[in-house]
């Protein structure tokens, strides 16, 4: 190999609030990293081309997909999974909704639907039902049909508007 | 599938970033935002690239105006230039075009400079970049180039950028008083790649009109232009009926794409002179 140019990679990040130092494979995409290193099964490898969503998590703030980039960029991130999100209480609201709602049927979408509906309910206020199927629109749930997804995350903005305005 | 990549190197400085592509001697790939690129190595289309991740480098991204241009840094993310407020001002055609461009989550990831270099056919941004009469800034170790991005994109993936070159930036006109700019594209699903997509820009030295999803490369039509700038739309539809040879596929066939062209243009110019919200 060409000298620079690495096949294992240091890095070093934070994973749920935690710190996390290890050294990666080259081409190893983040959900990989997080389900075989780290024991993080909630953000599924489904597609692996950025078309279904499922692997969907929270980087330095942004929803990602985790399929699309490679665990060697993740150093100095700052990591979030629905594991974290559910430990620090950050969706509880939301994931109750999803089970009053029937939003979820085999659950294989769930994690990264969460995170995704996760990233816009942060942004306030109560989207509209086009801007909440808008930005769910990168992830695919083959059982519900989407009606009770949205039915939830919309129930969701509302409630937490009227909590601010209370 | 799983990637497998030849190895990994990141690069502190677009100095840096040309010195590895170098050492790489021809497998060096360029990573930026890897949404295409990670999505390409995951199926295996790319194999053993020996990848030079730009993506922390902190100069190349951001947005300034000077000069009567307005100056993207390569590694820009979609979601940044559909937000930014200099964007929204001087080059609107860009700020609507993110919103076409895949997911939110994609967009939170992928870079403008990626989506120039690596010139899908199908994707916005070139096609504005050719509506916009933009251009694009080069670095390489044979110092510094710019190229207009009519002379940029060449074939299906395909650009002006040497081996060992790296896109760092795009210049983009301000949108000068009275300019319009309108992006029209038709896609199944929200999210998908157009199954075609027209770029109208009108400035006082005429109508830019810039296609996607049309061939292998976005193209400008001149003829259509020229119609258009006579105030003769019909004539504009049918010169741009025969100005594109678009593909079939699974998605369209080639005489579904040239009339949703034509259809698509009629929508431009009726937005343009304000009939349609």
């Amino acid at each position: 190999m060409t000298e620079p140019f690495r096949d294992k990679v240091d890095v070093s990040m934070t994973v749920n609030g935690e710190p996390v130092e290890a050294r990666v494979p080259a081409g190893q995409h983040m959900i990989d990293f997080l389900r075989l290193e780290l024991g993080l099964t909630g953000a599924h490898a489904s597609c692996e081309h950025g078309v279904c969503g499922a692997c969907t998590i929270r980087v330095d703030g942004d929803a990602v997909r985790g399929c699309l980039m490679l665990a060697a960029q993740a150093d100095g991130a700052e990591v979030w999974t629905v594991e974290g999100l559910t430990d620090t209480n950050t969706i509880d609201d939301l994931q109750d909704a999803f089970i009053a709602r029937n939003a979820l049927q085999c659950g294989f979408c769930t994690p990264g639907m969460l995170v995704a509906a996760e990233e816009l309910l942060s942004k306030g206020g109560v989207p509209s039902r086009a801007e909440i199927r808008e930005h769910l629109s990168g992830n695919y749930c083959r059982c519900t049909g989407y009606e009770a997804i949205i039915d939830a995350v919309e129930s969701v903005a509302q409630d937490r508007a009227g909590k601010v305005t209370a | 599938m799983k990637a497998s990549a030849g190895g990994y190197a990141r690069a502190e400085s677009v100095g840096h970033a040309l010195e590895l592509l170098a050492a790489a001697e021809g497998q060096g790939r360029v990573l930026a935002g890897g949404q295409s690129l990670i999505a390409a190595m995951n199926m295996r289309l790319s194999v053993g690239d020996l990848l030079v991740d730009i993506s922390k480098i902190s100069d190349l991204s951001g947005v300034a105006v000077g000069d009567g241009a307005l100056r993207i840094g390569a590694l820009t993310r979609h979601a940044q230039v559909g937000s930014d407020p200099l964007v929204n001002v001087h080059t609107p055609l860009l700020r609507d075009a993110v919103s076409h461009i895949a997911h939110a989550a994609i967009r939170n990831r992928g870079t403008i400079g990626g989506a120039l270099a690596h010139a899908d056919p199908a994707a916005e941004f070139p096609a504005c970049a050719l509506a916009l009469g933009a251009i694009l800034h080069v670095d390489g170790a044979n110092g510094a180039r710019s190229v207009a991005a009519e002379d940029f994109f060449e074939d299906v993936f395909t650009t002006a950028l040497n081996e060992g070159e790296l896109l760092t930036s795009i210049t983009v006109p301000v949108a000068e008083n009275g300019e319009v700019q309108v992006l029209e594209e038709v896609a199944r699903r929200s999210g998908d790649y157009a199954l075609v997509g027209l770029c109208l820009v009108k400035r006082s030295a005429g109508h830019r009109i810039a296609l996607f999803s049309v061939g292998p490369k976005p193209i400008l039509a001149k003829g259509a232009m020229a119609a258009l700038d006579a105030g003769d739309l019909d004539a504009a539809v049918e010169s741009l009926s025969a100005e594109i040879d678009p593909p079939s596929d699974t998605q369209a066939s080639a005489a579904y794409r040239r009339h949703l062209a034509g259809v698509l243009l009629r929508r431009a110019v009726a937005r343009l002179k304000g009939d349609v919200a």
